[in-house]
């Protein structure tokens, strides 16, 4: 693989954790792309923000827990992980209240951020 | 009437819609509508403007799967499913808004 063209893909994540199926297969996919050493980063903005809060106990509505699988990305060499400030405020978030570090960017540094990539998948 | 509304107030304008329309009657959140009753949120206002006029309900299981049954705001009433139940036979009508 070291001469294989690495590319920039970034996973755009704006839905919220369980009442839809986009935040888990995000995950999925994300997990997926990470197998192919590509360049790889995450962002959580709008109520995709939702899916890193600290906390999630899901027992009660029966379906499974995909939270933790945040803090194992690490451990995949997935280490970009950036929130858009604006949408974690509006919920009333900090960086305190989210399972894994960040990097909190405004939304301006986020849309040059999203300008850089070569592929965007939006969930 | 029992209004139910389980779309994110940030990200839909499902509830929005209905507190406009609706001066009176009982408001159940469930699914990802609990983060309109949760603490710091920017529909908070909007929320606490409607609980002069409405009851309003959260269900807990959905709060606790999103990590926020220690951010509800004061005077949300939160129910398990088995008052989700009650709150559908003591009203006269159920509206589950889409």
């Amino acid at each position: 693989m070291s001469d294989a063209v690495v590319k920039k893909f970034m996973f755009v994540n704006r839905k919220a954790p369980h009442g839809t199926i986009y935040a888990l297969e995000s995950l999925e996919v994300v997990l997926i792309t990470a197998a192919f050493d590509q360049d790889v980063s995450l962002v959580f903005a709008d109520d995709g923000v939702y899916q890193l809060k600290k906390g999630q106990q899901t027992k009660g509505i029966e379906t499974k827990n995909f939270s933790p699988t945040y803090r194992a990305l690490e451990g995949y060499d997935i280490e970009k992980l950036y929130v858009e400030k604006e949408s974690m405020e509006a919920r009333g978030l900090s960086e305190d209240d989210l399972l894994v570090d960040v990097t909190v960017l405004s939304s301006a540094e986020m849309g040059k951020l999203m300008a850089e990539q070569d592929v965007v998948l939006s969930f | 009437m029992l209004h139910i509304i389980n779309k994110s107030p940030l990200s839909s304008g499902t509830l929005e819609s209905c507190l406009r329309m609706n001066a009176a009657g009982d408001i159940l959140l469930t699914e990802d509508a609990v983060y309109a009753a949760t603490k710091g949120n920017a529909f908070e206002g909007k929320l606490r403007e409607a609980m002069g006029r409405c009851k309003v309900y959260v269900l807990q299981p959905d709060l606790e799967a999103r990590g926020l049954a220690d951010r509800l705001i004061e005077g949300v009433t939160s129910v398990d499913h088995g008052g989700f139940v009650d709150l559908t036979i003591s009203n006269n009508a159920c509206q589950s808004w889409l």
